[in-house]
């Protein structure tokens, strides 16, 4: 494992380097504030793996984990990353929150906002929540997933961990196959990864493929083995087992045989092309196991500790202005 | 007494204006005359197909007769609830009860349409969804045709738009919104026109927003088909771009469909495929628009900006003062089947004054409506409402 070659340009200084109060999603970011991001990750990943975590910059600031829908890996993810830094951090869960008893997004919002949160990371069911929030209250916000809209964080943790295995993410052909048209991971993905200069390939049958997606700079396809031909990244996507039952695809079965990353199929990629997987992952049904645990090929546990430390780095860097932090204030 | 308004300029061109009591009048012995300041005159809007009785969003726009839609609570498919709805707005608002097609508006059961139209409904509606099932909408036609009433028909598939919130596009596709291609329209269109062709029945799909739709329509009044429709300013001044940034004020049904559909729509309002211009008018408070998008309601309050961005399509030349208020009155009549909509003499002197210049900004936190939910907030427009008169007596502002 190599570090990139990429190093923070030192020419823009302070907030103006990434002048966005909130991380509602990669749309709205400029490439040199992804990048941004991601040099600010890479210093957490060493400290991550030693024992010695001893930054506590985040001493002191109140994080509130608004999740409205389930989730165990992204909220366990950001609450490390919090922890880490020495933030005191609080996880709401829908289940246990009063949302259920009928009170508006606005009212928690403003509710959150009451308890003087200094910044809140929000994952809803609903496109578009995110943002919703973020417009009623005074801290950060940082999106972890909003319906089918966005999901950054993902998209900056899976750029750096191809950024750091392939050196850099431009020019490289990422190859993105499952659910796109329900897939937050997805849309979060093509932003990035397009503005960072890959060449997109996006995969799915005609029923999940969004309309009009070749808006978005990336190359659509129906046809798997077509589409892998000299891949460098092979990013899979989880189905879900409610889209069977909405009758997007036929079976798991049927989907597997067509979309499913097996051994034969991957051989079309190039033979170091990396695979990616969001996770949860269905084993047998999008991806083989012999896949998903291949030692060199497989990338999934690297990008939840990549998960890690880009969260680290937005707190970080969400935080600088009220935290007083010089020429972020 | 007869009273007589000079130094007016009345659509059609002459510059005074007679009416005696209730009704237009061309006898102007024994009058008195009124200084009208120059103003315009023109008939009261009939606004085909609103959700809500708003009396002051209505006086505001000049509006004297509103189609109420089926759509209540409860909904107006029982002769007692539509002779209520018909004395709501009176003496200042007349209010036209469209019955429900169908018991409940569930789509399956004929309603008591002669009942309803004797107890004042001028029309039977499918409300805001289309009969999912054709063999129903077939008989709701042919009955209705019995009954010599016009059918006013959602023009969307319901099926192929279950869970969408936005046309289908790159708009939606960003924003990670359920989306239906603008096809379901055009859908509902070929099939009832077709059902409306077979029954010999009289339809009028209250918006068509599309260009594949307004094709339909189009070809079926070109084969003498009884068929009408309108839009709303809304699909010929936005698209859905407008709903970036999840605003839901702008959220629609039918949703807002892509720039090339908008200019559709005003070349229909040109060549005239389109009969009739409406507000839609549905005030929905912050409850239900301060949501997420999916979760938010739709419906645009449209009653009081309805005049002035239609006064837009006179003042690019697309189409006249005159065919505006066929559109805003005349058309919308003869679909209800009322004897007004226009300034002929014993008609009801249901008419408005209006500048249609001055200018004013449309402010969402000012509206006259019981909510502000306008698209438009902060758009500079043309056009105010100086007074207002329904059946002769002068509606206070």
């Amino acid at each position: 494992m190599q570090a990139s070659d990429h190093r923070p340009a030192a020419q823009i200084q302070g907030r103006a380097v990434f002048p966005h109060r909130h991380l509602t999603g990669i749309a709205g970011l400029q490439p040199h504030e992804i990048m941004f991001l991601l040099d600010e990750a890479e210093q957490w990943i060493e400290a991550n793996r030693t024992r010695a975590r001893s930054d506590r910059r985040l001493e002191g600031i109140t994080q509130i984990n608004a999740f409205f829908e389930n989730s165990t890996r992204t909220l366990l993810s950001f609450e490390i990353a919090g922890k880490r830094l020495g933030a005191d951090v609080v996880n709401m869960h829908a289940a246990q929150s009063s949302v259920k008893k009928g009170e508006t997004l606005i009212d928690t919002a403003v509710t959150l906002n009451a308890m003087r949160a200094d910044v809140i990371v929000i994952r809803h069911m609903a496109s578009g929540a995110v943002q919703l929030i973020a417009d009623k209250v005074d801290c950060p916000v940082l999106n972890a997933g909003d319906g089918w809209h966005e999901h950054p964080t993902q998209a900056l943790l899976d750029a750096l961990t191809i950024r750091r295995r392939r050196g850099s993410v431009a020019g490289q052909r990422v190859v993105i196959c499952g659910d796109l048209l329900h897939s937050r991971v997805a849309r979060s993905n093509m932003l990035a990864l397009t503005a960072l200069g890959a060449e997109v390939r996006v995969v799915a049958p005609s029923t999940l493929m969004p309309p009009a997606i070749e808006g978005l700079y990336v190359t659509p396809f129906t046809d798997f083995d077509a589409a892998l031909e000299g891949a460098d990244v092979v990013m899979m996507l989880r189905v879900q087992n409610e889209r069977m039952a909405g009758g997007f695809i036929p079976s798991t079965r049927e989907f597997h045989a067509r979309y499913g990353l097996t051994p034969e199929r991957l051989a079309r990629a190039r033979e170091d092309a990396l695979v990616m997987h969001p996770g949860p992952m269905n084993r047998g049904v999008e991806i083989d196991s012999a896949i998903a645990d291949h030692p060199e090929r497989s990338a999934i546990t690297e990008q939840v500790e990549m998960g890690v430390a880009v969260r680290m780095a937005c707190l970080d860097v969400l935080t600088r202005a009220e935290r007083g932090v010089e020429g972020w204030a | 007494m007869t009273r007589l308004f000079e130094n007016v300029k009345v659509l059609g061109g002459a510059t005074s204006f007679a009416f005696s009591g209730e009704t237009i009048t061309t006898d102007t012995t024994n009058s008195e005359t009124i200084d009208g300041g120059g103003l315009h005159l023109a008939p009261g809007i009939i606004d085909l197909g609103v959700f809500a009785v708003d009396r002051a969003a209505c006086r505001a726009g000049g509006i004297t007769r509103v189609g109420l839609m089926p759509d209540q609570s409860p909904i107006l498919d029982d002769p007692g609830i539509i002779r209520r709805a018909a004395l709501m707005g009176k003496p200042d608002l007349w209010v036209h009860p469209l019955a429900a097609a169908t018991r409940g508006l569930q789509g399956t059961d004929l309603a008591e349409m002669a009942i309803n139209a004797s107890a004042g409904a001028k029309a039977v509606a499918t409300g805001r969804r289309w009969i999912a099932d054709a063999g129903v909408m077939r008989k709701v036609l042919a009955y209705a045709k019995d009954c010599g009433l016009t059918v006013i028909a959602h023009a969307e598939d319901g099926n192929l738009a279950r869970d969408a919130v936005a046309t289908e596009g790159l708009t939606a596709t960003l924003l990670g919104l359920a989306a239906a291609p603008a096809i379901a329209e055009a859908l509902a269109i070929a099939r009832d026109t077709m059902l409306a062709e077979d029954t010999g029945a009289a339809i009028h799909f209250r918006q068509v927003t599309t260009a594949a739709g307004l094709d339909l329509i189009r070809q079926a009044k070109r084969r003498g088909v009884r068929v009408t429709c309108g839009v709303t300013p809304a699909h010929w001044l936005l698209s859905d771009i407008d709903i970036s940034d999840y605003r839901t004020y702008a959220r629609l049904s039918p949703p807002l469909r892509s720039d090339s559909d908008r200019q559709a729509v005003r070349a229909a309002l040109a060549d005239g495929t389109i009969d009739v211009i409406a507000s839609g008018h549905d005030p929905r408070g912050p409850e239900g628009k301060r949501l997420p998008f999916i979760d938010a309601d739709e419906g645009m309050s449209g009653a009081e900006t309805l005049l002035a961005l239609s006064l837009g399509l006179v003042r690019e030349g697309l189409i006249g003062m005159e065919r505006l208020f066929e559109l805003l009155a005349a058309n919308p009549a003869r679909v209800l089947g009322l004897d007004a909509g226009t300034l002929a003499p014993g008609k009801p002197a249901d008419f408005i004054l209006f500048a249609p210049d001055t200018p004013w900004v449309i402010d969402a936190t000012k509206m006259k409506a019981r909510a502000g939910n306008t698209p438009f907030d902060t758009l500079p427009v043309q056009g105010k409402v100086h007074r207002v008169f329904k059946g002769g007596r002068e509606i206070e502002a």
